[in-house]
Formats: C-alpha cells, structure tokens, sequence
C-alpha cells in the first residue's frame, strides 16, 4: 500500500475540512483508487462523480492515470477566476 | 515577452502596461476584471479569491505561451489578485501589446477566456446578509457552503 497527500481547495476543502489530506492505496494505483479512498473519509461524499485532478500541477486526462507516491495531486473544484 | 503573476497586493494597470508597450507595438490593450456589486440577484460586499498558487501561475504562463505561439510578436503581461477585494477592485489585468491591433485584441480575448476556464482559482462571494458562497460558473449559479 502507498500513502499519498492530496490538496484540497474552495469547496471540497470546507467538505473534507482541511486543505489536505492523506489516502492509503494500493501500489500502482490510479486518479480512480484515489476518488475512492477520498469518497469513504468524512466529507467524500459531498464529491461529484468525476471531479478534476491534477497531478504535478497539470490537469489529468481520466481516472485510470497512474499515480505514485511524492507526486503533487490535487482536487481541482470548479473554477471560477476572472 | 510574456510575464504572468498571482498576486497578494492591489494590481497596477499603468504597470502592466508600461510592460507590454514598446518601441515596436502600435496597439495596446488593456482587460480589467473588477468586483461588482451585485451577483445573480444578490447585493455583493466583496469577493475573497483563492489560488492554488503554484499551478495557477503554471497554467496562466502556459496561456500565454500558447497565445504567444498563435498570434507572433504579442507581449504580454497579466496579474490575477488573491485575497479579500472589494467592490471596484481589480481582480485581474491583462495588458497585451503588438505591432498592429487585431493580434492584440484576438490574444488578449484568448487569455481571458482560457483563464477563465482553466486556470484554479476560485472566488467567495461575501454577501450583505452576512452570507457567503462559493462561485461554480460551470453550473450558473452558486454552490451552498455547509454550515461553520
């Protein structure tokens, strides 16, 4: 199993109550393994179906990317810049 | 030249436009984005916008490089605030410069709109009532926050 940090902002840190928090997974997970960790914690059940990643600060294509442990990923909520 | 930024302290227009302005440019355009008063029927008092600052300013930067690719020789500066802002504030400058106008005003409407779809920053509307509420432009209308 792997442990990875994920960053949370705007509306799904207020869900989960933190700007971010810790999944465990198995080794050579996905975008998917992840979606699911985060789903049972407190607050994962506030997630839409398919909510944007990113990893390593750039968006990623689909939840059967791999994921490995020291990279940077994140929740990204619908933005609203501008 | 391409120079992009996510910024704490007040945006200064006139700098971002001293920037993009050359010897070589004949049209310079300027974008301000502000903070208005009213939103989706409700009176606004000011906007708190958020950032994930490093990915922000990476996507903003590849914005621009990509407008850069498109429309040759535009310069290009651009500043989006984080923070409390209050009503008339800028949120955003993009100031945009090349040697005839189309270049100029074609790219500056492609950041914009790219930055607009792309780029993580999100924005808190504080209300008058005391209320405030997440921005979710991609469903027209906001999302409730759950009580704190």
């Amino acid at each position: 199993m792997t442990q990875l940090q994920v960053l949370l902002f705007a509306t799904y840190a207020d869900a989960f109550g933190a700007s971010a928090v810790t999944v465990t997974v198995p080794d050579a997970a996905t975008v998917e393994d992840v979606l699911a960790a985060l789903r049972v914690l407190p607050g994962g059940a506030t997630l839409p179906a398919r909510p944007v990643v990113a990893i390593d600060r750039r968006y990623s294509r689909g939840g059967s990317v791999a994921v490995r442990a020291g990279q940077e990923i994140a929740l990204i909520p619908p933005v609203a810049g501008g | 030249m391409i120079r992009v930024a996510i910024v704490a302290a007040r945006i200064d227009p006139a700098s971002l436009l001293a920037e993009v302005t050359s010897a070589g440019t004949g049209a310079t355009t300027l974008f301000l984005g502000t903070v208005r008063d009213v939103n989706e029927g409700r009176p606004v008092t000011g906007i708190e916008y958020s950032a994930y600052t490093e990915m922000a300013h990476e996507e903003l930067e590849r914005i621009a490089q990509e407008a850069h690719a498109r429309w040759d020789g535009v310069r290009i500066a651009v500043e989006h605030r984080v923070g409390v802002l209050t009503l008339q504030e800028v949120s955003v400058a993009i100031a945009v410069a090349h040697a005839r106008r189309a270049p100029a005003l074609d790219a500056q409407r492609y950041v914009i709109e790219q930055l607009k779809q792309r780029v993580p920053i999100w924005k808190c509307e504080h209300y008058l009532d005391g209320d405030r509420q997440w921005v979710d432009p991609s469903a027209h209308n906001v999302m409730a926050l759950p009580d704190v």
